[in-house]
């Protein structure tokens, strides 16, 4: 009974944590279009922001939800003047100028900061069940994954701000005509989704270790998400999310993380085999 | 039709200058170069191997893999398991070729058979990797065993045998020996590379390149050729791998790491996508600055992913053609004797442009 109750809080955590890996990635790539391959050290900032505020004694609350967001939102829109709006519309030329980008933001991270491993202790202590320790933390995080999934599926939808959002990723030229400056909505929506990432590296933060090189274990996860999402980009992440980080949550329970990985890898590999377009390509078809 | 004669004779120059330098290396090189340097040949001919596959199926492919470094370390890997099991290197080094680009094949056939875009490409490849790396690293316990050689983790195989020659079990390649098998076959591989997209197939895979639709429409299976062109670069990359191998007779996880597989992007980025010598000058320029940068002391605060980091964004902000094309660019609008012989200036430069494509 324990067993059971730890094995699903335990896939609920898999879940969560994806699911967080991948919100910001479900605007900047599932929306915009836009790969960006920096999205890894996007988190991994947000990670270091998180340690150097509260390793300076800021409450760990305010820097994991207010500083890491804010910081990596801003990065992102340096990012997004500097570098990445000359390469919209070029995919491939845009992968390869994120990918500098991120080899650069980890040599920066590693000059200041060196390559040592570092982290915070997670918040609330544990409660037990049965014979099981379990941090309280882990269960909140579920919490707020949930509630920060419902706060980006009605900021797009019931926002006027959203709305200009996506009708101006459908169709820049008319959004244009009707005095809506895309380029602007561009800049702040690649912000939103840097800041989203950055949130998600800072609530991580406590439960993984932090190295300069932290994103590469993200990367390639919350990419294959949210591709295999399609075109639904939120709805799609969630449901995504939801089958792998089962999968990997159960296999990784039975075997090893890494052998939970390739689990994940292949599914995802055989899931785009059977629906090239994504979930959100056949099923829940009208969705965000 | 006298454009067509500009590039032609153009292209046969440059082969012909081309191969001369290479057979001229090819000889030449165990007497330009002591012991040391000469190993130190070995180990940049494997990697301009290694940058030769990657240009040749994004290049001319346009597959961009992320994770070109898979093959690379299951060629040494395959090589070096076969090699200690058998005591004899003709069949590993065989298998060296088609075990990785038989993977290659499974790869692409889920890949392309299942219509996945450039940027799924570039994602499932990294994937792969990253998990081949995780993997390799985790088999230092002592149940990791295949027939005789053990797989040692993160360690990585040591004292690999040497190879011998074909049929003789008992005649060992000398250093020297290894340079003129390793020069050989990169000069085979180029040529081979240079004759293939000269056929049919070749013309092919470069069309699909250009326009995938019109490709298509004109009724050639776009998903079979991706994969086999697919498949070809991932034997190249595993036959660099055993090259890497006979080098110091040791391979470790580190093959498959990111860190080589970014490295293998930037030579091909670095040389020129679409050419084939670019990407390789472009690898040995890198591992030089590499090397150098590893005996500098820069108090700390510069590392290799910065220099990589800035290397990459300046070529694709200021550079994006590469440099050989650039080169190529530069040369025929200011030396006159680069220009083809029967041509004027104009339909030289007008063969310039078509010269980046097809060259």
């Amino acid at each position: 009974m324990d067993t059971a109750a730890l094995l699903i809080i335990e896939v609920l955590n898999g879940i969560s944590s994806l699911a967080l890996t991948c919100a910001g990635l479900a605007i900047i790539f599932g929306m915009m279009r836009v790969i960006n391959f920096a999205h890894g050290e996007f988190m991994m900032l947000g990670g270091y922001t998180t340690v150097v505020a509260t390793n300076a004694g800021v409450n760990i609350w305010v820097s994991m939800l207010i500083l890491s967001p804010l910081v990596v939102g801003i990065i992102g829109i340096l990012s997004e003047r500097l570098l990445i709006r000359f390469f919209y519309g070029r995919l491939v030329d845009t992968l390869i100028a994120t990918w500098g980008l991120s080899l650069l933001l980890i040599g920066i991270v590693t000059s200041i900061f060196g390559n040592y491993i570092t982290g915070v202790s997670a918040p609330m202590g544990n409660f037990s069940l049965g014979q099981y320790q379990l941090s309280v933390y882990r269960l909140v995080l579920i919490g707020l994954t949930v509630i920060l999934f419902v706060g980006i599926y009605l900021a797009f939808t019931r926002t006027k701000l959203g709305l200009i959002a996506r009708g101006t990723m459908q169709n820049p030229e008319q959004a244009s005509a009707l005095g809506i400056s895309p380029p602007k909505v561009y800049m702040v929506t690649f912000g939103i989704g840097a800041a989203l990432t950055g949130l998600a590296g800072g609530l991580l933060a406590p439960i993984s270790q932090i190295i300069p090189t932290v994103g590469f274990t993200y990367v390639a996860q919350a990419f294959i998400t949210v591709i295999t999402a399609g075109t639904g980009a939120i709805t799609g992440t969630i449901v995504a999310s939801g089958v792998f980080g089962t999968v990997r949550q159960l296999v990784t329970y039975e075997t090893t993380p890494i052998i939970g990985g390739v689990s994940l890898l292949i599914v995802a590999v055989l899931l785009l085999r059977i629906l090239p377009q994504g979930i959100t390509g056949k099923i829940f078809r009208r969705s965000l | 039709m006298l454009k067509m004669i500009d590039l032609h004779s153009w292209n046969t120059r440059g082969l012909i200058f081309t191969g001369a330098i290479m057979l001229a290396l090819l000889f030449l090189g165990p007497t330009i170069f002591d012991l040391f340097t000469l190993l130190k040949v070995i180990l940049f001919i494997a990697m301009a191997m290694l940058a030769l596959s990657l240009a040749f199926i994004w290049g001319f492919g346009g597959i961009l893999c992320f994770g070109q470094s898979a093959f690379f370390g299951l060629g040494g890997y395959v090589y070096a398991i076969a090699v200690i099991n058998m005591g004899e290197s003709t069949v590993p080094i065989l298998l060296a070729i088609f075990i990785p680009a038989a993977f290659a094949m499974l790869l692409g056939y889920f890949m392309f058979y299942g219509r996945l875009n450039d940027v799924y490409l570039a994602v499932v490849t990294l994937a792969v990797t990253l998990i081949l790396y995780a993997f390799i690293r985790s088999t230092s316990g002592e149940e990791w065993v295949i027939g005789k050689a053990r797989l040692m983790g993160f360690n990585g195989i040591s004292s690999i045998p040497d190879p011998n020659w074909p049929g003789f079990p008992d005649s060992l390649l000398w250093p020297d020996d290894k340079f003129y098998v390793a020069m050989a076959l990169l000069i085979l591989v180029y040529f081979g590379l240079r004759f293939l997209l000269r056929t049919h197939f070749g013309r092919v895979i470069v069309a699909i390149k250009e326009n995938e639709t019109r490709a298509e429409l004109l009724g050639y299976d776009v998903r079979f050729y991706k994969m086999i062109t697919f498949t070809i670069g991932g034997g190249i990359a595993g036959l660099a791998g055993f090259l890497l191998v006979t080098f110091n007779n040791f391979v470790n996880p580190d093959k498959f790491a990111l860190a080589l597989a970014a490295q293998i992007i930037m030579w091909v980025l670095i040389g020129g996508v679409g050419t084939l010598i670019g990407p390789m000058l472009g690898s040995l320029a890198l591992l030089i600055l590499y090397n150098w940068l590893g005996t500098q002391n820069f108090a700390g605060w510069l590392n290799t992913y910065l220099v990589f980091g800035g290397i990459i964004l300046l070529f694709v902000l200021a550079v994006p053609q590469g440099l050989q094309p650039t080169a190529q660019m530069l040369a025929l609008r200011y030396l006159p004797w680069t220009r083809a012989p029967d041509a004027d200036g104009g339909s030289a430069k007008i063969g310039a442009r078509e010269r980046v494509s097809s060259d």
